[in-house]
């Protein structure tokens, strides 16, 4: 999977969101997408997939819907499900872009269950999870989509800690497997130890672009999310904690 | 539930109230005599009941029923909603008001044709309307703003057609067709309504991939392969088409598109796609059921089809609302 952003920009009416954002990424990587609130993560992701108007251009739109349907899937932010169906029935979603035999897509549907641990929930309605059991779900769905390139908005939101380090140690699984991935990730310091590559966005720029931890010591990491930051060496890497506040912007 | 059996169910529910349907009216014979009249032209005045009265009711029944179910179910689907209907968008309004329109002015006395091609110009004039104010853009709501607003539009027009109305009996006639009755129909009408009909199912039985993704959200849909932009022009023109044809034959029949879904979902596992064609079934089979009870309950006189179905439909909705909202908590 080779994927190459180049000057995309949105607008939304008179105000920028973004602009000329550019970056090429590839098979085997997992980028976290990081920045402050409004800083465009989402519109990012959504004007890569085609799901928000846009000047510039991404790769992606090249496929027809239906090529992009089978090499990528999207978890949008809003974890939503109208109906009461099975959980299992809800990732089986996944393969609607697939012509594929009942046997693959039954194995695909499996190792998204076993992947997520959702084997106790399969049978229940989807609408009567809890919120972390949902997200977990959904990221489900878009796993049985078997995709080269998986754009996950804020996947662990509402996961608890095991399961957010189960979900990170999964995508970077998934990364070195060959795939590309790209979240957008709040936790920063738990991102940064399975994050291949950080991209930062804010003030509608694409900041900075590299290793996780090099990012996060750049002064212009804590200046754009206005806090002091603090890194220890721990036995098994760095670890990042914001300390304070620093003034406002 | 197997989805085949649910499907089985339901086809001989409709088998079931279809003889009884063909063995009730004021022509008092007896179930084999009347079906056997049915089968074999013995030259009496009961194969003519049965062929020419009958028998066409009866199937206009189940291509009613058929249609108001399965566009309930596409459209609650569509806009994820339980509470989603077929007249939500305006369709029967506009079906409605093209109808009383050729009642008003005389026209419809001129051939039998006139009501119901005004009643289907009314539903495809609703549809394109919809279209040029909310098919370009990419949220429901704008749909379902346009639609309101478009009912609401409707039904000023067809009071404003009432009030106006020069005589008592033209008005009286207008309000007894408003209330939806399958009467007095004919062959005629199915060959009218049929060919709509069958086009408005082929649009909306093609829809069941795309709710179903839809259940995820529209961007995890348009994700997965959708054409948001066809399927609105499927559910909006298939809706027209079938509602506004069962519209023109039998008059405004409300709460069959919103309660069979709502019967029919938990035993579907609540997949939008399984729910489309047992809605269909279910809603013949609901119409089909009440036309057989207004011919029962007071067989002298003539019951209005729309006016039992909203007497039975509103409790049962009502019913159903209670039993969900007990269950949830």
């Amino acid at each position: 999977m080779h994927l190459s952003v180049d000057n995309l920009s949105i607008q939304r009416g008179e105000r920028d969101v973004l602009t000329d954002i550019s970056f090429t990424a590839n098979g085997g990587e997992f980028i976290g997408l990081v920045g402050p609130n409004g800083a465009g993560k989402t519109s990012l992701m959504r004007a890569m997939l085609g799901l928000l108007a846009h000047q510039g251009h991404c790769s992606l739109s090249d496929l027809s819907i239906q090529e992009k349907a089978k090499t990528t899937s999207w978890l949008p932010q809003t974890r939503d499900i109208a109906w009461p169906m099975s959980v299992k029935s809800l990732i089986a979603l996944g393969r609607q872009p697939h012509s594929t035999d009942d046997a693959t897509n039954e194995a695909a549907i499996s190792q998204a269950i076993q992947d997520m641990e959702l084997g106790d929930f399969i049978d229940r309605p989807a609408t009567e999870l809890s919120g972390g059991e949902t997200a977990r779900a959904l990221i489900a769905r878009c796993l049985a989509q078997t995709p080269a390139l998986f754009m996950a908005d804020e996947p662990l939101a509402g996961l608890d800690m095991a399961h957010q380090i189960s979900a990170l140690e999964l995508f970077r699984k998934k990364a070195d497997a060959g795939g590309l991935i790209i979240s957008s990730i709040h936790d920063v310091g738990l991102a940064a130890r399975y994050c291949t590559r950080f991209i930062l966005l804010g003030d509608t720029q694409l900041l900075a672009d590299g290793v996780p931890l090099a990012i996060m010591k750049d002064p212009l990491f804590a200046d754009i999310f206005s806090i002091d930051t603090i890194f220890a060496t721990a036995e098994d890497g760095t670890l990042f904690m914001p300390k304070k506040r620093s003034k406002t912007r | 539930m197997r989805h085949s059996t649910l499907l089985t169910l339901l086809a001989l529910s409709i088998m079931v109230l279809s003889a009884f349907s063909l063995a009730i009216g004021p022509a008092d014979s007896a179930l084999g005599q009347s079906l056997s009249a049915l089968f074999i032209d013995d030259g009496g005045p009961l194969t003519i009941v049965m062929r020419e009265i009958r028998l066409p009711r009866m199937i206009l029944g189940i291509l009613v029923g058929f249609s108001l179910g399965l566009s309930g179910a596409a459209m609650q689907g569509y806009l994820r909603n339980p509470l989603a209907e077929p007249g939500l968008l305006g369709v029967s309004g506009t079906a409605s008001l093209g109808a009383v329109i050729a009642l008003q002015t005389g026209f419809a006395t001129l051939a039998f044709y006139i009501l119901p091609l005004a009643a289907i110009t009314g539903a495809i004039l609703c549809a394109l309307l919809l279209f040029a104010f909310s098919g370009r853009s990419k949220s429901t709501l704008a749909l379902i703003l346009s639609g309101v607003a478009v009912s609401a539009l409707a039904g000023a027009l067809t009071s404003l057609v009432l009030n106006l109305s020069p005589n008592p009996w033209a008005a009286s006639e207008i309000m007894f067709w408003m209330m939806g009755s399958l009467a007095n129909t004919s062959f005629r009408h199915v060959w009218l309504a049929l060919p709509l009909m069958v086009l408005g199912w082929a649009a909306l039985l093609q829809t069941g991939r795309a709710i179903d993704a839809l259940t995820l959200g529209e961007d995890a849909a348009a994700t997965l392969g959708i054409n948001l932009y066809h399927l609105r022009l499927k559910v909006i023109f298939g809706t027209a088409f079938a509602v506004g044809a069962a519209t023109a034959v039998a008059g405004a029949i409300g709460f069959v598109g919103l309660v069979i879904p709502h019967i029919l979902r938990p035993l579907v596992g609540a997949r939008p796609s399984k729910l489309l064609l047992a809605s269909g079934l279910g809603g013949a089979a609901l119409v089909l059921a009440t036309d057989v009870l207004v011919r029962v309950i007071v067989p002298s006189q003539d019951l209005k089809l729309g006016v039992i179905m909203a007497l039975i439909g509103s409790p049962l909705f009502l019913h159903l609302i209670f039993t969900t909202g007990r269950r949830e908590q």
